[in-house]
């Protein structure tokens, strides 16, 4: 075995000159990617990126690793298969909220469901940037874009809650801004083993700029969002003076002291699902960190487990099994 | 005591019934039985989209026709001798292909008024003169099979379920095969269920007797085995049976494991059953949520070292298209099998056409040119199918193999390859760092092909245009300009890797057919009756689409018409006439779901001539 070298987040980046426009929260992103795997100690040539169209699929472009910047919507398919392939290769699909949600949305599901170990982080924006501003499939209702000039009719998505829907074993939120809550996130769902999805929380400068101000700002961060951390009671406000408690199928706002311990590894998601509806709420804080964390048999695991077990009982199958069959008779 | 055999050279039988009444197995059955006793063969199975469709209707008829012989024969027959029919509406749908004269072996348990009404008859048939010129012998099969199993204690719709094997049962005794395959054959499928054994096989054996004791046969027949077969091992084969068996061999021949990311959509479906069942062969089958996602984890599993298939028919293949073309960008192996049925939308999904040719050629956005490679027949699945893996891999490109409906489900006898005559195409992944670029390619213009894992050799790769020598991303006008060239050219030099097609006939004459694909048994056996007639045809069968063989227009050349035949409106006739234009190629169109049949290529054939003089 070669000798194995620790990384730094410099190793993993490639020489390609990186084109976002200035202050994307995408740079951030790209930089606590390389800083959780320079700390999670993976190799270069083990790790694959795979993305599929939009302003933050390029992302592959700028990882030192083994990448496939695919077609739109496709990431989780094409992931699948490097995955099922070789259990042995770290894949991170990096795809946005059009691609992964629209376009991808079906290969989002099933990938999730199908508990494949790959490392989904999707870029939500709540716009299509790279086709210039147009309204995604996380847009609020009512906002106005090139194609919906008198405000989005569509109702959203909340990407979190679909893929608690989809059955994710893993679900997590982080923003841009806050790159130490984001390399944290991400070190947990790197470790995690089976689907981890991680939406972030992602600022488009030029064409939706600023929609999550309302939250991510720094000013009004600590009082409108809450940090999840698992084992810990659920208190937030920025000097902690406040608590969240399940009362029946709602989130009430608590005392500190009474907020419940906040527990991701429950085998039902309904604590999750809960939480997540805070989102709707404007007198709430939006729910931040990880939503979901369970353990279950990976697909790829049982396939290759499927492969041992035929093989055992079977035996090595030649070549020449396949042709000459019980049923082949001579002429002579 | 036996009647006395008559010897037939060759027979076509079709069993026609209800799509619930068994037709599928009673023929396979007679087919897998006929293989042992050593006949040539070769079937077609004609069955409705519907799983059920209402009992009884015309639109429920299922159809399996078995043409078998003492010689070497290439289709399964254009007029049965002998038609078997379960019910009314089977009866009306099929009566008029019978040979003149032929045999008609009627249900007539099945004749009610009722049954007559649900086949929209306004009179019986049997009666009212429709099946003058034909042997017709009635019997109730329904009553016969009843007796049979009276003492079992199964109740009338379990009961009525045998009465298909009771019927072969009468065909096996008409035309003296033995009933040991079959009973073998039940044994093993219903282990679990010892009363079905007993039922079936009681029911089989009762059609054999009753056939020997009532003389209801004016004769019993033989069909000789053939004693002209080359020497060697044969197995009976169906179409996507080959293909499965192909992909696979084609992965180990390259040294890989394969790949085989799909979605279940008729006629392709078996080839993803079949695969499934090879896992000790370290095959891994995904079925996945969408076409697009059986093309992408297939591109998935390419880069990361696997050999990729996806496996489809027409409307998946258009879904599929965009994924085509990045797996044509990244220049990744891949192969692609469109089993291809009739289009276009949903079309005829139980019937044959071999409408896809164009879009396979041509069906992707941009200058996109991948090769196409198309199977024959049943017994040319594997060869076919190992080759489209031999070009994947050596050339780094997707690779479409064209199979049909005709072939997918057609049966016949399959001369194994000795395995010494497998010759492997082992492919050499690149592991040193030094001086590597994903975009190097060897004299075939094929890149290399560097696996993750492999330290050092960290590369992108994508949809976007990538610099020729680097493989980074590139807007480069020269640059695409010079890439597009290359894609092309590393397809076109394919053709220096593949022959030119052998003829059937003399290389001069006065008429070329060129076939492709599933025309191949109809084609070849009127080219070889007019060969035999004196008139100077041959026969040209095309296995490479695309790039098309070198030598083709020296052949062209030597023959006063060329005509090509296919199940299309003439799709091979365009490309040959663009390839090609200072030849006349003359398409033979036909639409109607079903393979042409011998006699009427013939037909126009000598028509064509005649034209001429």
């Amino acid at each position: 075995m070669s000798e194995v070298q620790q990384l730094k987040a410099k190793d993993f980046k490639s020489d390609q000159e990186v084109k976002w426009c200035p202050g994307c929260g995408d740079y951030s992103i790209l930089s606590c990617v390389q800083s959780t795997l320079a700390s999670v100690g993976v190799q270069k040539e083990n790790v694959v990126f795979v993305s599929g169209i939009g302003c933050s699929s390029r992302f592959p472009y700028y990882m030192d690793t083994y990448g496939i910047h695919s077609i739109h919507g496709r990431a989780n398919a094409i992931a699948t298969g490097v995955k099922v392939a070789n259990p042995e290769l770290d894949v991170w699909v990096i795809t946005g909220d059009g691609d992964g949600l629209s376009i991808g949305g079906n290969h989002m599901i099933h990938s999730l469901r199908r508990n494949v170990d790959m490392k989904v982080v999707l870029f939500n924006n709540e716009i299509y940037g790279l086709t210039k501003g147009q309204y995604s499939p996380t847009s609020p209702q009512g906002l106005k874009t090139k194609t919906s000039p008198y405000g989005s009719v569509d109702a959203p998505f909340n990407p979190i809650q679909l893929a608690l829907g989809a059955g994710s074993t893993f679900v997590a939120r982080t923003m841009d801004v806050s790159p130490k809550h984001m390399k944290d996130t991400l070190g947990i769902a790197a470790e995690h083993k089976g689907a981890a999805f991680v939406e972030v929380w992602q600022n488009c400068v030029i064409f939706n700029h600023d929609c999550f101000k309302g939250w991510t700002e720094k000013a009004v961060r600590d009082e409108a969002t809450i940090n999840l951390k698992a084992g810990e009671p659920m208190v937030y406000g920025k000097d902690k003076d406040k608590g969240l408690r399940f009362d029946g199928f709602k989130v009430v706002i608590c005392s500190p002291e009474e907020a419940a311990i906040w527990d991701p590894s429950e085998a039902s998601p309904a604590a999750a699902f809960m939480l997540i509806q805070m989102d709707n709420d404007p007198g709430m804080p939006r729910p931040m960190g990880v939503l979901r964390q369970v353990e279950a048999p990976t697909l790829e695991g049982l396939i290759h487990e499927q492969l041992s077990t035929v093989t055992d009982k079977r035996g090595d199958g030649e070549l020449k099994d396949l042709l000459y069959t019980a049923d082949v008779w001579e002429v002579e | 005591m036996s009647s006395e055999l008559i010897r037939q050279d060759e027979v076509t039988i079709r069993f026609v019934g209800d799509s619930g009444d068994g037709m599928q197995l009673t023929g396979t059955q007679f087919t897998e039985t006929t293989a042992k006793v050593g006949n040539d063969l070769a079937t077609f199975p004609d069955f409705p989209a519907e799983i059920r469709a209402p009992a009884g209707s015309r639109a429920g008829v299922s159809g399996f026709q078995v043409h078998f012989s003492s010689h070497d024969i290439y289709t399964p027959g254009d007029a049965p001798s002998v038609l078997v029919a379960m019910n009314p509406a089977a009866l009306i749908t099929n009566y008029m292909d019978l040979q003149p004269g032929g045999i008609i072996l009627v249900n007539t348990g099945a004749f009610t008024d009722k049954d007559l009404k649900k086949a929209a008859l306004d009179s019986n048939p049997l009666t009212d003169g429709t099946l003058s010129g034909f042997r017709v012998i009635e019997e109730d099969i329904n009553q016969r099979t009843m007796e049979a199993l009276a003492d079992m204690g199964l109740g009338k719709k379990d009961v009525l379920r045998c009465k298909n094997f009771y019927t072969l049962g009468m065909v096996y005794w008409l035309y003296s095969r033995p009933m040991e395959p079959t009973l073998e054959w039940l044994k093993v499928k219903f282990a679990k269920k010892p009363e079905l054994i007993e039922a079936n096989s009681r029911a089989l054996k009762a059609g054999y007797n009753h056939g020997e004791l009532l003389r209801l046969f004016q004769g019993r027949y033989e069909v000789p085995k053939v004693t002209d077969a080359p020497k060697g091992h044969y197995r009976n084969i169906m179409g996507n049976e080959g293909v499965a068996i192909g992909l696979v061999a084609g992965a180990k021949l390259a040294g890989l494991d394969p790949f085989l990311g799909s979605y279940p959509i008729t006629p392709a479906t078996d080839i993803l059953q079949y695969m499934a069942l090879m896992k000790n062969h370290n095959v891994i089958t995904c079925q996945m949520e969408d076409e697009i996602a059986g093309i992408c984890t297939a591109i998935g599993a390419s880069y990361a070292g696997r050999l990729g298939m996806t496996t489809t028919s027409g409307p998946g293949l258009a879904l599929k298209t965009e994924a085509a073309g990045l797996a044509v960008m990244t220049e990744l192996p891949l192969v692609i099998v469109n089993v291809q049925r009739g289009g276009p939308s949903t079309g005829l999904p139980t019937k044959v056409e071999q409408s896809d040719l164009l879009q396979s050629l041509f069906g992707r956005n941009g200058e996109c040119p991948l090769p196409v490679v198309a199977c024959a027949c049943p017994a040319d699945a594997f060869d076919s199918a190992v080759e489209a893996c031999r070009i994947a891999t050596q050339y780094m490109t997707p690779v479409i193999l064209l199979s049909d409906n005709y072939i997918a489900n057609g049966a016949e006898p399959w001369k194994l390859p000795a395995m010494e005559d497998l010759k492997p195409f082992p492919v050499d992944h690149p592991t040193d760092p030094e001086g590597f670029s994903p975009y190097t390619r060897d004299e075939k213009l094929a890149r290399n092909w560097a696996v993750p894992g492999t330290p050092g050799l960290e590369h992108r790769v994508g949809g976007l245009e990538k610099d020729a020598k680097t493989g980074d991303v590139s807007y480069d006008p020269d640059n695409h300009d010079i890439m597009t060239e290359t894609r092309e050219a590393k397809i076109l030099g394919i053709r220096d890797s593949i022959p030119t097609p052998p003829l059937n006939g003399e290389a001069t004459g006065e008429l070329l057919v060129v076939g492709w694909g599933s025309t191949y048994g109809a084609t070849r056996a009127a080219v070889e009756r007019m060969q035999k007639e004196g008139v100077k045809a041959t026969l040209l069968h095309m296995r490479h689409l695309w790039p098309l063989p070198h030598g083709l227009l020296e052949i062209f050349q030597g023959f006063d018409r060329v005509v090509v035949p296919e199940m299309n409106r003439g799709q091979l006739a365009k490309l040959l006439k663009m390839e090609y234009p200072g030849i006349t190629f003359e398409p033979f169109s036909k639409m109607k779901g079903k393979p042409f049949q011998a006699r009427e290529l013939k037909a126009h054939f000598e028509e064509l001539l005649e034209d001429k003089s």
